[in-house]
Parts: C-alpha cells; sequence; structure tokens
C-alpha cells in the first residue's frame, strides 16, 4: 500500500460513492474527501422522477443517513470544481477554495446531450440530469399546455411519465421508426410504444427536431419538427442521451477523448489519478459486445469496487464486468435484460419471442446455433438476475432452459404463472417436446421447490 | 375527478358532519324506572335516591345532564367515602347506561335515519369515490402525488383527522357517556345479530368493520394488477366481518361469551384474566373449545404458521389491528420513520411490553390456580395499568390516532406484544424472507419509503442482502412499488436464509463483499 495519505474523489454519485465506501471498509486510516457541487449528500439519480412525481422527496433518496457519513470518516465537501492543477496536485474551486490531494479519483458523471439545435438554449429547454435540473423543471412546468420531449430513450420516458402525473400534455419526438429501436428489436420496440400511447402521450416516431423558437423573451414557445410541423409549447426537454461530464478538464494535460481515457484498472495518464463512472472511456471495450463508455448505475458502482479494491490490495486487478444486465420502467411496464441482445442478429443466432394476449407481457431468448443461451429481453414479467446470470455463463441449452423458466421467475406470489403458455408456444413453434412437470399442492401450498 | 367523485366526497363530508353532531342532538329525561332498568339490582334503592332529584327534569344537552349526573353521583360517593362506609360505595360507573337511558328525542326515535344520514353517507360517499378510482387507467403503481397531498403527507388535513381520531378514541374510552346518541343509533343492529341492545364497543366494531371493508375496496382499485395485495386484502376484511364482528355478537345471542376466535394472546391480553377464563369455563362444551383452541394457537398456531410464512399470516392477512392499519391506514404508510434511531426504540418498547403482557398474565394465572391466595385482587390493578397504558392509550389513541403523524403501523411495530412473539419466531426460525434480485437495485427508496414498518429496505437491497427482519409483516408493498424487480416474498429453505455478506451478481473483477 502506498505512503500517499489524502484520497479526494470528485463527484459524489454511486461511482464514487461506491469506491470511497468500499476503501473504508479496508483501509480504515486513509483519508477520504468526496466533493461535489450538486448536492451536498449522496442522492439516487434514478430517482429523480419520483421526486416530481410526489412518490417521495428528496430525503427519501438518499441511500444513506447523514449521520453515515461522519461515522465512516468520509468528509463531504460541498463546491464545484473549476479546474485540476495536476502538477501541484490541487483542486481549485468556483468559490477560490484550494483543496490539495495525493490521489485523486474523477467520478464526475454525465451532462445532457444538446445537438446544436437552434434554440437550444433558450429558457425552458433543458435536460434532465441533476438536481438542478430537476428544480428548474419544476419551475418551469408548474403552469404549461404542454411539454415537448426530444429523444427517445429512458430518460425521455421517464419525462413523458412525469408530465402524464401532472396531467400536463406530452409530444414525444423520436427520430427512429420505432420506440427505442437502437436498443429493441421491433416486437418489444412496439409493444413498448403502444403502453406509451395508451397514456396518452403524442407520441411521434420518425421525427426529429428541428428548430426551437423563441418568444421574443428568451423563452420558447414552440417546436418546429423535421416535418415542418410547429408545436406549441412551453417547455422542450432534451433527451437525446448524455455524454461525460468532462469540459472543465479540457486541456489541463488529462488525457480525454468523449471521456476521461482510462486502462482497465481505471488508471488515467496521469499517474495517481483515476476515474470512475459515466465519464469513463475505456481505451478498450471492457468486454466482448461492451462499449468503451458504460453509463449506467450498475457500471458506476463496479467500477467503484473495482478501484477501491486495487487502491487498497497490492495485486492489482483489471475490471472485468459479468454477464451484462439491466432494467428499465416504461410506465408500467419493468423491463430487464440479461446478456447482450441486439436488435437483430444473423444466420448463426436463433430467438424465440412470447408475448401476452394483452401485448404487456413478453419475453425473447436469443440463442447461438447450438441452441445455448445468449441473453434475454423481460417486459412485465420479473426474472431472477442469478438464474439467467448462471445460465448464460453455463450456456445452457434452449430445452433445459424452457423447462426450468419457472424457477426464473422473480414475480410476485399469486401473480399468473405463463409458463406453460410459453413452453406451449416454444415447443409449437420450434418443434420441439418440452414436457413440464406440475407442483405438487404440498409444494404449492408450503412453498417447497425441490 | 369525475363528477361521481366529487359528489362522493361530498357526501362524506356531510355525513361526517352529521356523525359529529349527532351526539349533541335532542335532551334528556330520567325516571324512576328507567334508573332501575339501568342499574344493578343491588343498586337501585340507592341511585334511586341519588337521581331523584333528577326525575322529571328535561336537560336540553348531554353536557347538561352529565354534569348533573356527576355531581349527584359523585357527591354521594365523596360522602360515603368520607364516613369510611366503603361497603356502601357504588363502585360501577352508569353515567353511559343511565345517559344512554334518559336520550329522548330524534336519534332514539327514529335511530335507522340517523345511521343512514351519518355513517350510511360517509359509506356512500366513499364508495361513489373510491369505485371510479383508476378506471381505465392501467394497472400500475398509484402513488403519484402522494407527498403533495395535504391529507398523505401531514399538512392540514391529516393533522384535522388525525386530531379527530384522537378525540374520537378518548371518548370512547373514557368518555362513551357523551357518545351515546351514537350508541343508540346501532341500536337496532346490535338486537338483529345479538338480541342485546349496543354498547360503544358495538358501535366501536360496527364502524371499525366498515372501515376495513370500504378502506379495503379502495386497495382493489389502488393495487388493481397485484394479486398478492387483492388475495391479502379479501382476506382481513372476511376475518374483521365475520370472526371479529359477526360471529362474536352470534355466540352472545346464544348466551356464549363474546368471543374473537382470532385474536390470540398477547394482543388479547384479557385472555387469562378470571372473567375470561370463568366465561369460558362455564360455557360447556364451546366454552372449552374457545379456552383449548386459543392455547393452542399460542403455542401451536404461532410458530408453525409463523414458521412456513412469517408473521404476515397474521399481521397482514388475520389480525384485526393489522386489517384496519392495511386498508385505512394505507394512505399513510409512508410516515413511518425510518431511522436506525427509531428501530432501536421499536425494539425495546414492544419487547418490554411483551415482558410486561407476559409477566402480568403468568401472576394472574398462578393467582387464580392459587384461589387468590398469591396476590388477592392486586392483579386487578396490574389489569387496569395494562389496560389503561396498553390497551387504551397505546393500541387504540396512539395506534390509530397517529395514522397521519407516524404512519399506519405504530402500534404494531412499537407495542403489540403478539407482533413481538411472532417477530422473534420470524427472525430465529422460518422460511419467510424477501429475496433481493441480484444486482438489479438502484437506490432508488422506493421499498423504504412506502414500508409501513420503518425498514429501511433499500439498505439490504442495495447490497444484495434478503431482508430477514422481526418487524416485516409481509404486506408486500415495498415489492410492489419497486421500479426495478428487485424484491420478492418468499417461503424457502432455511439454509441461505440470512446472508450476511451477500455478493452482489455482476462484477467478475472482485467479488465484493460489503
Ligand atoms: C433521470 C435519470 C434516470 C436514470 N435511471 C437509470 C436507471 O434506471 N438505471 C441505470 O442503470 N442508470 C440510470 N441512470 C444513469 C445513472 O444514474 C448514472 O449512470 C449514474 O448516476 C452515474 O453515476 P456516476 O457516479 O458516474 O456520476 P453522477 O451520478 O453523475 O455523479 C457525479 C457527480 O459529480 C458532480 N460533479 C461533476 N463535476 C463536478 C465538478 N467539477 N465539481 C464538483 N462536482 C462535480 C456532479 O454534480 C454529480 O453530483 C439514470 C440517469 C438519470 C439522469
Ligand atoms: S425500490 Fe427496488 S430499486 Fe428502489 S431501492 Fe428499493 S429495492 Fe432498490
Ligand atoms: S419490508 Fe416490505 S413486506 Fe415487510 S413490512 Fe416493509 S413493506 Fe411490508
Amino acid at each position: 500500500m502506498e505512503a500517499s495519505n489524502q484520497i479526494v474523489i470528485v463527484g459524489n454519485g454511486i461511482s464514487g460513492v461506491t469506491c470511497a465506501r468500499h476503501i473504508r471498509k479496508v483501509d480504515s486510516q486513509v483519508k477520504i474527501t468526496i466533493v461535489s457541487g450538486e448536492t451536498d449528500y449522496f442522492f439516487s439519480r434514478t430517482a429523480l422522477m419520483y421526486i416530481y412525481m410526489g412518490h417521495m422527496k428528496y430525503e427519501h433518496t438518499k441511500p444513506y443517513a447523514d449521520d453515515f457519513w461522519s461515522k465512516n470518516r468520509i468528509d463531504l465537501k460541498s463546491g464545484w470544481v473549476k479546474q485540476v492543477d495536476f502538477d501541484l496536485k490541487s483542486l481549485s474551486f468556483e468559490n477560490g477554495e484550494k483543496l490539495s490531494y495525493d490521489r485523486l479519483i474523477l467520478a464526475t458523471g454525465s451532462k445532457p446531450n444538446k445537438f446544436g439545435w437552434p434554440g437550444q438554449d433558450l429558457l425552458g429547454v433543458q435536460g434532465l440530469y441533476s438536481m438542478q435540473d430537476l428544480n428548474s423543471m419544476e419551475k418551469r412546468t408548474s403552469a404549461i399546455t404542454r411539454a415537448v420531449i426530444v429523444g427517445g430513450g429512458l430518460i425521455g420516458v421517464e419525462m413523458a411519465e412525469m408530465f402524464a402525473t401532472r396531467k400536463i400534455p406530452v409530444t414525444f419526438l423520436v427520430r427512429g421508426k420505432c420506440f427505442w429501436d437502437n436498443v429493441l428489436p421491433p416486437e418489444e420496440a412496439q409493444l413498448v410504444a403502444r403502453h406509451i400511447k395508451e397514456h396518452h402521450i403524442d407520441l411521434r416516431l420518425s421525427t426529429e427536431l428541428s428548430e426551437i423558437l423563441d418568444d421574443g423573451n428568451g423563452e420558447v414557445k414552440a417546436v418546429k419538427t423535421s416535418t415542418g410541423e410547429i408545436i406549441p409549447c412551453e417547455f422542450v426537454g432534451l433527451t437525446a442521451g448524455v455524454s461525460p461530464n468532462i469540459d472543465f478538464l479540457k486541456n489541463s494535460g488529462l488525457k480525454t477523448n468523449r471521456g476521461i481515457v482510462v486502462n482497465k484498472k481505471f488508471q488515467t495518464n496521469i499517474p495517481e489519478v483515476y476515474s470512475i463512472g459515466d465519464c469513463v472511456e475505456f481505451t478498450e471495450a471492457p468486454g466482448p459486445d461492451r462499449k468503451n463508455i458504460e453509463q449506467v448505475w450498475y457500471t458506476g458502482r463496479m467500477h467503484g469496487e473495482t478501484l477501491a479494491y486495487n487502491l487498497t490490495h497490492d495485486n492489482q486487478v483489471d475490471y472485468k464486468p459479468g454477464i451484462w444486465f439491466n432494467s428499465a420502467k416504461f410506465f408500467d411496464i419493468e423491463y430487464q435484460t440479461y446478456g447482450f441482445l441486439p436488435t437483430s442478429w444473423g444466420e448463426d443466432k436463433w430467438s424465440f419471442y412470447w408475448e401476452d394476449d394483452k401485448g404487456k407481457m413478453a419475453i425473447r431468448l436469443l440463442f447461438d446455433a447450438e441452441d445455448r443461451i445468449l441473453a434475454t429481453n423481460v417486459f412485465g414479467w420479473r426474472m431472477r438476475h442469478e438464474f439467467f446470470d448462471t445460465a448464460i455463463k453455463e450456456g445452457w441449452k434452449a430445452d433445459r432452459l424452457m423447462k426450468q423458466l419457472r424457477e426464473a421467475s422473480f414475480n410476485p406470489e399469486f401473480y399468473k404463472d405463463y409458463h406453460m403458455e410459453v413452453v406451449n408456444k416454444y415447443n409449437q413453434e420450434k418443434g420441439r417436446d418440452v414436457q413440464l412437470s406440475k407442483k405438487s399442492i404440498f409444494q404449492k401450498i408450503f412453498g417447497y421447490n425441490s | 375527478m369525475k363528477i361521481l367523485q366529487k359528489i362522493g366526497v361530498l357526501l362524506t363530508i356531510v355525513g361526517l358532519v352529521i356523525f359529529t353532531v349527532t351526539p349533541f342532538l335532542g335532551s334528556y329525561q330520567l325516571d324512576e324506572a328507567t334508573t332501575i332498568a339501568a342499574t344493578k339490582d343491588i343498586h337501585n334503592e340507592a341511585m334511586v335516591e341519588v337521581l331523584r332529584p333528577m326525575f322529571g327534569k328535561l336537560y336540553t344537552s348531554n353536557f347538561a345532564f352529565i354534569s348533573s349526573f356527576k355531581d349527584y353521583f359523585n357527591s354521594y360517593n365523596e360522602t360515603l367515602k368520607s364516613n369510611q362506609e366503603w361497603d356502601k360505595v357504588i363502585w360501577d360507573d352508569y353515567s353511559f347506561s343511565i345517559t344512554k337511558a334518559s336520550s329522548i328525542g330524534p336519534v332514539k326515535e327514529h335511530p335507522l335515519i340517523f345511521l343512514s344520514l351519518s355513517i350510511g353517507l360517509t359509506i356512500l360517499g366513499g364508495l361513489l369515490y373510491i369505485l371510479p378510482l383508476y378506471r381505465g387507467v392501467p394497472d400500475g403503481i398509484k402513488n403519484d402525488g402522494i407527498f403533495f397531498s395535504s391529507m398523505m403527507a401531514r399538512g392540514w388535513l391529516g393533522m384535522i383527522t388525525g386530531a379527530y381520531l384522537i378525540l374520537f378514541y378518548i371518548l370512547l374510552y373514557w368518555f362513551p357517556e357523551y357518545l351515546t346518541n351514537l350508541v343508540l343509533m346501532v341500536d337496532p343492529i346490535s338486537i338483529f345479530l345479538s338480541g342485546g341492545p349496543a354498547s360503544q364497543w358495538f358501535l366501536y366494531g360496527f364502524i371499525y368493520s366498515f372501515a376495513i371493508v370500504v378502506m379495503g375496496l379502495r386497495m382493489f382499485r389502488k393495487y388493481k394488477g397485484n394479486n398478492y395485495q387483492l388475495i391479502r386484502t379479501t382476506s382481513v376484511m372476511f376475518f374483521q366481518l365475520s370472526f371479529a364482528f359477526i360471529l362474536p355478537e352470534i355466540l352472545v345471542l346464544f348466551n356464549k361469551p363474546w368471543h374473537d376466535f382470532k385474536n390470540i394472546w398477547p394482543l388479547d391480553y384479557s385472555f387469562f384474566y378470571e372473567y375470561r377464563l370463568d366465561g369460558m369455563i362455564n360455557s360447556g362444551a364451546l366454552g372449552m373449545f374457545m379456552l383449548i383452541f386459543g392455547i393452542l394457537l399460542i403455542v401451536i398456531g404461532v410458530p408453525l404458521f409463523t414458521y412456513f410464512y412469517g408473521k404476515r399470516w397474521y399481521c397482514s392477512w388475520v389480525c384485526g389491528c393489522g386489517g384496519l392499519a392495511e386498508t385505512l391506514g394505507d394512505p399513510y404508510r409512508q410516515l413511518s420513520d425510518k431511522s436506525v434511531k427509531s428501530w432501536q426504540i421499536e425494539r425495546y418498547l414492544i419487547h418490554g411490553v411483551l415482558v410486561f403482557a407476559v409477566v402480568m398474565t403468568g401472576l394472574t394465572i398462578t393467582n387464580y390456580f392459587m384461589g387468590f391466595e398469591l396476590l388477592g385482587q392486586a392483579t386487578d390493578q396490574l389489569h387496569s395499568i395494562y389496560g389503561f397504558a396498553i390497551g387504551s392509550i397505546f393500541a387504540g389513541v396512539v395506534g390509530t390516532g397517529f395514522y397521519p403523524f407516524m404512519g399506519n403501523r405504530v402500534w404494531c411495530r412499537f407495542g403489540c406484544p403478539l407482533a413481538a412473539y411472532l417477530g422473534l419466531v420470524q427472525r430465529f426460525k422460518s422460511r419467510f424472507r424477501i429475496t433481493t434480485n441480484g444486482g438489479q437495485c438502484i437506490s432508488c427508496g422506493n421499498c423504504s419509503t412506502y414500508c409501513e414498518m420503518g425498514i429501511d429496505v433499500r439498505w439490504y437491497a442495495q447490497r444484495g442482502q434478503n431482508i430477514v427482519r422481526s418487524s416485516c409483516v409481509g404486506c408486500g408493498v415495498c415489492s410492489a412499488v419497486c421500479p426495478r424487480g428487485v424484491l420478492k416474498l418468499e417461503n424457502g429453505d432455511e439454509e441461505g436464509r440470512i446472508n450476511d455478506m451477500p455478493i452482489i451478481i455482476g462484477n467478475d473483477s472482485v467479488k465484493a463483499k460489503l
């Protein structure tokens, strides 16, 4: 272990906080300081929507009680870092304060994309990433007649849901032919689009934003779409993705590209300076089918765990994520995915897709030519992470997977069991003969699985 | 809001206003025959003498009547006490029965009309509001705007509701004589069910049962699509209506003691009191059955069912207190405190009450079988302390009155000795746990926020640890509100149930244990 004894982490998001906690678990001595300008305490960014919808307040979104930090001797410093002097090993804050470090961890997260649309800096035009964004959204949308959302990703749907709960009419502009069709195969994309419309969202597919119009006072009054239509509105949500939040680090000697460039040990080009979370760009993707920039909660957490391990152990490890997984919720429909499931595939793979008769529940399973399970997309049906993690790692064969699917179900008790229906369709469509054994009454009543 | 729902709200308010003013209607007049009918034979003579000055006088309000009654009655007792004539002092409290019997006026003459206009309108209004809820809206979580709501987020509406409930409980427990008109209203129903007139407890049971049924229907609307919630709610509605409300009245009709078969000691703290034991022992085969069934529930039923299903089999499926909390109290579940501090207080308090109940009952039984040689009537003192502090203040006034301030499970979490007992079994010997789903938690906090027992569910979920907590009543709402499908209530193998050092799936670089 190195002698240097002041670790400073810029960013109190999931990656920075996880890293700090895990360092502290192993090393009770080292001084740890977490810096952030956004909020005094770590909160769950993924819960921003619930504050706007009145499901929770800010304090409910804090995963740790306020005294957790002092108990664990993790210092919290509030303020925006304006500049980093890597030679002097010192941070300078916007208010002129300075803070020196021995080891620095940059975990600065993302910021919403803006693609240079005319009018993108008008009042009432914004993304949704930070607490500040949420507050300004709250202020801007208290009395509006319509909101337009640009960009059909996960944050876009969340924003649509937020407005829907406040009865604010929403027009949702999506570039793709179907919703989120750069991630979802067509059937899934359609299922989601149907559900969005069921919530009375004016969903415009294959439509782009061309201009945001000024009302003369620097506020938005309407948007103009790629079809030439003008849609009056007082708020425009920009949700066309996010990119690493690294502007203040440009030209500082730190190597950056789209994000802060790191190797598999989260080391930057400067010794003792590391980076984790959304703001990171790997020189080499951390695994097959994985991207060089990973911008989800779970990867941020794993980055933090891994770096903390390396900072507290002599044997250094590479970041090696396991089977990919993710989840989201489209209004009322939960979505989970395990393994990497592309939008289309060639002859060397095949898939099985089942949807319930209401069109709100679905499962897609992707197999390779040898029948081994590769990935799944599931809608409206909770699945056990452990089940699919194991099945995919071990390459379970299609028939076995179908037979054991009930064990995978993570739905609450008394939910309808669709296993039989799914297997029937599978047998029919693929000419297989998977037989299910029925649960005995005893098993049903006492919940014994074996 | 649809027009029908607005009418519903209006009717509810009108019903509640009528319910609130009803106790103050009418006038009161006492005569000799009424006095004799309302008092025990041994007190007939004395009471007639004491109250004679009131006979024939018309009192225009219950305040005037009751205060006059108390003046005469108390001065009679005071004189005896100062003369040390203890055996002549009348210890019975006749204020309720005398006041009830003396009521004249509209409520007495038309009880059913008043019942319809007060409780009836409230129920009708409630139904008009509840049944159209979420029509045409897809199934899903319906928590929108809860923290903007004055009623549900400790705003002035919540404060007023809480204050109203507290006041109602105080009157009900200690000043029922002021509620006699309300009791008169339900007399016909009591007579229909059990053949006898209503007491304030019948009124309470009546309101209680309807609260569970009407607000249970609200649960059906709110949690539509979630079968666990639907079935569980049906269960508490059933147990309240049948076991707690109708069945005991029918027992009374057949001259058996009032008995709620699903109420288990030590929640049913008077189960081993002398009068209850005598009542059961003197009621033939059925009485014996009550006694044996009650004891079997305590020694076999609780551990066995809790082993298989967790304490939820009782707390959120059967119990009356739980039933009210899960229906009437559901709008307030997010107000429970999640801090470690309150978890500490909870453990001291609830186990303290359990110890109190066990010791008190132990002394009572020993005393009973020693023919009262051990402590004489001293256990009565204990009983009245427990009944006052725990049975009335804690379980009633605080338990329900504090819904809008501290959430719907204050009693169940901090006070109920049966919950403590069930909880010990659940914690140490049970197949029940809440499983967390690998690495899927996003720490959003919905689960913790909506846990009525104040369990910080997220703390476990985000580190991939099963939730095995003695207080969890298995309401299933944490699982329902989780947007990422992380939580599942399960009965399963004991092995691996408690995983203190969980591993979150997904990261192959290090196996982080935290
Ligand atoms: C609305 C929304 C919903 C989401 N939902 C999901 C989801 O359901 N599932 C999922 O996997 N992911 C989701 N994400 C993505 C996920 O939240 C991010 O991937 C994750 O929060 C990134 O964590 P991080 O620690 O890298 O950075 P962040 O959480 O962004 O934390 C970085 C912190 O550093 C601070 N900071 C940056 N620069 C400076 C500076 N110069 N000085 C001081 N402080 C600075 C920032 O203000 C911020 O507080 C969502 C994101 C949003 C915005
Ligand atoms: S509600 Fe679900 S995702 Fe949110 S903190 Fe709880 S377990 Fe995690
Ligand atoms: S942990 Fe979940 S199931 Fe248990 S009481 Fe809390 S919300 Fe209900």
